[in-house]
């Protein structure tokens, strides 16, 4: 513990010493520290509108700009007790979960042995392969939303979670393939191979060797399919709009034209946007390595 | 190598040869194997409906009025091509986008540099900055629409009133600034998150190095930093536009696909199921769509094949 403060303390010592051998004045570092922050600030601020408006009285909200005002807990019981459509607060969060839950572990299912086969024992032809993945993502969902409308129609499969299963994994598959295919690469192809003269399987070898040390960049990939997939509006709103229907789909039933609304859609907004944001922030740093072992690796 | 080759003549290397590329060939499908389920899957999904749409753009489906499918060749096509609202989406789609993605990645890039220095609370900071591209698309472009832009209810109109100027209805007059303001509202926070890890990525002892033989800041960033953020910035760069060529929530949301908004994506939307129900036209749209992506995709991918074979020298 101490030899872990005393290296810190050089450490600081020695940036500091770095500092002011490149004549960086102590002004010059304290305005942009305080740039920073205003910067920062400004990016938040709408966000901090947006809840602050969910505490607030409709009439409140609906005015010139306020600050100061009596807060309330009335919106979100309102948001959460009382359906505006045909989709209460409890179904579209728990349909939200289990279509992103299913079909994120679905990506990460199919998306690891890809990644396998791309990077730690290559097929010949993986560049291509790699790029047929990521051309997917190309193209416009848009133009092949009256398709499948068609066909989900004929199977069934309109309003039901299991057709943005299916389409929610497509989505994220060609962007999990690749990152993690930038982990695989991670992994020293000495161990693969040993534990293979041991007569593991490719179960076996995913489970005991590559995966403990790939475990940061899974959780990234996997945070990035959530953040996508919880997030996603078209799909929902043209295959899904009724029944077992998602969370973005709750928020905009929130908007009506008569009477005031604000207060409500921002306290409905806040609770749709909650658990993404919570996790994105437990797992910012990870993210940022995740993704400078995707770019350059 | 097939049964017929079994000949009392035939000699033992060749059985033995015949063995072995079978054996290769067996090697060669176990390799694939782990790749099959998701290339099956991801052809299945992505490719299938396109082949319909194919199917579809060469007809007139119509669902008003509702009349008998028939086969009209290109007519579509000849039509799609030659409408100018078609024509005016397109051009909104490359403004859209171009602008979306150059502006996340400057503005990403200088608060990547801001936060990149020791000082108290950069932690947090970057919690605040990364919260934008964590916010759902469709709240997002609400917030914006009913608490930021709105002439009566908005904040920034609010300042601009309380400085003693005339209320600005933003949406209404610059549609799609408007929602490029948004876009890049949500993305330079990623381009951030990229860009930082370009930055963690520099070796300190070169940056020292320079410093001691008396490199001015500038040079450094020159000559050290930005082609060491080179390959991040392609990836931001790649990443950015496959998402933000697609923007159809904000769009639905803040302007309802108004003149001068309306993006290729929301106008075959808007051709389609979203109220024209003209299928066959649509289905033109789309695919001359899918072609053009394709274009556009071959381009981008040359851009990643650079940040492959970086590796490959790495």
């Amino acid at each position: 513990m101490t030899t872990r403060l005393q290296e810190r303390r050089q450490q600081q010592q020695k940036e500091h010493l770095a500092n002011k051998s490149l004549g960086v004045s102590r002004w010059f570092s304290i305005s942009m520290a305080a740039l920073a922050w205003v910067v920062a600030a400004l990016f938040f601020f709408p966000v901090f509108w947006m809840v602050l408006n969910g505490f607030k009285e409709e009439i409140d909200a609906n005015t010139s700009p306020k600050l100061f005002f009596d807060p309330t807990l009335d919106r979100y019981s309102e948001v959460t007790t009382q359906t505006q459509g045909l989709l209460s607060f409890s179904e579209a969060f728990a349909n939200s979960f289990l279509i992103v839950l299913i079909s994120t572990l679905l990506v990460l299912f199919l998306a690891i042995p890809a990644a396998y086969a791309l990077s730690i024992y290559p097929v010949k032809k993986w560049r291509d392969v790699l790029f047929f993945f990521i051309s997917t993502k190309f193209l416009p969902v848009v133009a092949a939303i009256l398709p499948l409308w068609v066909i989900a129609e004929s199977l069934g499969l309109l309003n039901t979670r299991l057709v943005l299963v299916i389409l929610y994994t497509a989505m994220n598959l060609p962007l999990a393939v690749w990152m993690l295919r930038s982990f695989f690469g991670e992994v020293p192809r000495e161990l693969v191979e040993a534990s293979q003269i041991d007569g593991a399987t490719l179960g076996q070898q995913i489970r005991n060797v590559i995966l403990p040390i790939v475990a940061p960049g899974i959780a990234a990939t996997a945070l990035l399919c959530v953040i996508f997939a919880w997030n996603e509006f078209f799909l929902a709103v043209q295959l899904n709009p009724v029944d077992g229907s998602t969370v973005p789909i709750w928020v905009t039933t929130n908007v009506s034209t008569r009477g005031n609304f604000l207060a409500k859609l921002s306290a409905a907004s806040t609770l749709a946007t909650l658990p993404v944001v919570l996790a994105g922030w437990v797992a910012q740093k990870r993210m940022i390595r995740g993704l400078a072992m995707g770019a350059i690796k | 190598m097939t049964t017929t080759s079994r000949k009392p003549s035939n000699s033992d290397a060749e059985q033995r040869s015949a063995d072995e590329s079978r054996d290769a060939r067996r090697k060669k499908w176990l390799r694939r194997l782990p790749l099959l389920p998701a290339l099956i899957f991801t052809i299945v999904v992505t490719q299938l409906p396109f082949l319909f749409s194919l199917w579809y753009s060469l007809t007139d489906w119509k669902i008003v009025p509702p009349e008998p499918r028939t086969f009209t060749g290109l007519n579509n096509y000849i039509e799609g091509y030659t409408n100018e609202f078609f024509l005016d989406a397109v051009i909104v789609s490359v403004i859209m986008t171009v602008s979306a993605v150059l502006l996340s990645l400057l503005l990403g890039l200088a608060v990547a540099m801001l936060l990149d220095r020791e000082f108290r609370g950069r932690g947090i900071l970057r919690t605040l900055m990364i919260t934008p591209f964590l916010i759902m698309p469709v709240v997002a472009g609400l917030v914006w629409s009913t608490q930021m832009f709105n002439s009566t209810f908005g904040v920034l109109n609010w300042i601009i009133t309380s400085l003693g100027f005339d209320a600005i209805p933003f949406v209404e007059r610059f549609p799609l600034a408007s929602i490029v303001v948004v876009l890049v509202w949500q993305w330079a926070p990623f381009m951030m998150l990229i860009m930082l890890a370009g930055l963690q990525g520099q070796p300190l002892d070169i940056l020292e190095a320079a410093r001691v033989d008396g490199a001015t800041p500038t040079q450094i960033f020159r000559n050290l930093t930005l082609p060491l953020l080179r390959p991040y910035m392609e990836l931001g760069i790649l990443l950015g536009s496959i998402y933000l060529i697609q923007v159809f929530d904000h769009i639905e949301v803040i302007t309802g696909g108004g003149p001068g908004s309306t993006n290729v994506p929301f106008f075959v939307f808007q051709r389609s199921i979203g109220g024209g129900w003209d299928f066959g036209q649509a289905s033109a749209y789309a695919v001359i769509v899918v072609i053009a992506s394709i274009i556009i995709a071959t381009f981008a991918l040359r851009l990643l094949s650079g940040l492959i074979e970086s590796e490959a020298t790495s």
